[in-house]
């Protein structure tokens, strides 16, 4: 049974180690806009890829069709990869903002997927203590989230997401309203954390020069409708370090995607 | 709050310490304690002083006793007639706690019941508007017709008056639960229990809490006036009685004396309601919390 389901699910798929693709994937809301037209992406296990695009673009609407949150209105979701023996994809979700419940601690926010999973507070213990020591923050976890700053409050929304030892992070804007230095640190953070554990990213940006820095492949999409109009690889090597963000490979990445950004506006103004 | 937040407010991660602080902080140090003290020392102060205006207005105007009672009169007959009013007061109390924790319960439970089910919701809220909207004093002279029991009359009066607080802003709050925090608790799986166990109902809290401090005075008043509707004496009578009775013998000393033992409970269930709110929500609610600027 497991195997004749692998069998048909490879053959079902294009490209083989495709994660997640979207066909053909068209999303219009209730009130008429079209949020997303006619998308396909498939997207590589292990990838760290970034959405990036002006506000309307319907990156957001991308990611949250991904995260399963709402549905295509036309077009397909396929998981090529899911089988029978595991039919959930393990994925997790980090919104732009911390979306912290504020009435628990740092370790009851951290166990809150677990917990929903029916784990008891003990059995959880050590999973939410890795979690937190990864995003430094094992000291806090008595803490209530109105006694950490910004980046702190991003770094339990992380470890919250990470407690589930996730196979796909979806990141909706997570840093965008960090300050710059924050942004960084939590930039260097999230990579070192992408290395070790192999995930496969898929982030949401309207910056240029974070997705560069972050990203192994930029999907530059455009709004009105919302569809993708360019698709870059950044072949730089990893482990990328503050050194990567002040060389010229990085300036000249940031160039062309910033043109292939501007295109995709300028083209927009002539609809 | 005031009071409750004094005395239990969680310290700041600040140093408390004078030393090495400027003259600037040390001032603002000073000036805070000056406003710890004066939070309660100057409604006391006030209050002393308008019992002393009072006392001498009657001895000014040589108002005669049972016109209006020196505050001195007041106090003699809360002693000399204790046995009466205390008796009084508990009756009271036992209709206005009943009919608050009937009002928590059911109004708690009725706003869980509306979020559960839009259809509910549609059916049955206009009913408790109906029932919020309607003056009280006209529906208990019906409600004492159809219900034999004096104290079940006293409970429903008073419930009606103190549970539609409690649904509206509980139901209120329910709905309010952080937008996001309902996406992950969709992408986690969560069942509509754990929903609402873990997100809807924590934060519904400050909600209901509010809803709670009004309920509580809410349920005096609709105790005291469904007394005096069922004018009954006898056993079962509360402090409205002990008004009415009073009255009709020219009794100024004890009126006023058991409208005194009405307004400290006023406020002592407001006390309370504040106190167990500030202890419920001091970890985490803004309303609880003490910032530094």
């Amino acid at each position: 049974m497991i195997a004749k389901t692998l069998v048909k699910a490879s053959q079902d798929v294009g490209p083989q180690g495709d994660i997640v693709s979207l066909e053909g994937v068209s999303k219009t809301f209730s009130n008429g806009t079209v949020a997303l037209k006619d998308l396909s992406l498939g997207i590589r296990a292990g990838e760290f890829l970034s959405l990036l695009g002006p506000s309307g673009c319907g990156k957001s609407t991308a990611l949250r069709i991904i995260s399963g949150l709402t549905g295509p209105t036309s077009g397909r979701l396929r998981w090529p990869q899911e089988t029978a023996s595991q039919p959930e994809h393990e994925l997790s979700f980090v919104f732009q903002e911390p979306t912290l419940m504020p009435w628990a601690t740092v370790f009851g926010n951290v166990w809150l997927p677990l917990r929903l999973k029916g784990i008891s507070k003990s059995a959880a213990r050590d999973t939410v203590m890795e979690a937190l020591e990864m995003v430094g923050l094992a000291s806090f976890a008595q803490s209530y989230p109105r006694e950490l700053s910004g980046g702190m409050k991003m770094r339990v929304s992380i470890a919250r997401a990470l407690v589930t030892k996730p196979k796909v992070l979806l990141m909706d804007e997570p840093f965008a309203a960090l300050d710059e230095i924050t942004r960084f640190k939590l930039n260097n953070d999230l990579l070192a954390l992408w290395q070790r554990f192999g995930w496969t990213v898929i982030f949401v940006t309207h910056s240029v020069f974070e997705s560069v820095y972050l990203s192994n492949r930029i999907v530059v999409m455009a709004a009105r409708p919302g569809r993708i109009v360019n698709d870059i690889a950044i072949d730089a090597p990893y482990p990328r370090t503050e050194a990567f963000r002040t060389s010229t490979l990085y300036a000249d990445h940031c160039r062309s995607v910033s043109q292939a950004l501007h295109s995709a506006m300028d083209a927009n103004d002539h609809l | 709050m005031t009071v409750a937040s004094e005395q239990h407010g969680l310290e700041a991660p600040m140093p408390n310490a004078t030393v090495g602080l400027d003259p600037a902080e040390v001032a603002k140090l000073r000036a805070a304690r000056r406003e710890r003290v004066g939070r309660w020392l100057l409604p006391v102060v006030i209050l002393a002083l308008s019992v002393v205006l009072w006392d001498r207005v009657c001895v000014w105007n040589e108002i005669p006793h049972y016109i209006v009672p020196r505050p001195g009169l007041v106090l003699e007959a809360l002693i000399a007639d204790w046995p009466i009013l205390s008796v009084a007061l508990l009756n009271t109390l036992k209709i206005t706690f009943g009919a608050l924790f009937i009002a928590t319960v059911g109004g708690l439970a009725l706003a869980v019941l509306f979020t559960q089910s839009k259809w509910i919701e549609i059916s049955f809220f206009p009913f408790a508007v109906i029932l919020q909207v309607t003056p009280i004093i006209a529906i208990a002279p019906l409600i004492f017709i159809y219900v034999d029991s004096v104290q079940a009359g006293l409970l429903i009066c008073a419930w009606i008056v103190a549970f539609f607080p409690v649904l509206s802003n509980t139901t209120l709050g329910l709905n309010s639960a952080d937008h996001n925090l309902r996406s992950l608790f969709a992408l986690y799986g969560a069942t509509r229990w754990q929903t609402l166990r873990y997100l809807r109902l924590p934060a519904a809290m400050p909600y209901f809490l509010g809803g709670l401090r009004i309920a509580g005075g809410l349920s005096l008043i609709g105790a005291i006036v469904a007394e005096f509707v069922a004018g009954s004496a006898g056993s079962g009578s509360g402090l409205a009685n002990q008004i009415l009775e009073a009255s009709y013998r020219l009794n100024m000393p004890r009126m006023f004396a058991a409208l005194l033992l009405i307004s400290v409970t006023g406020i002592l269930i407001f006390l309370v309601m504040n106190l167990i709110s500030h202890l419920l929500l001091r970890s985490w609610h803004e309303s609880a919390l003490k910032r530094e600027h």
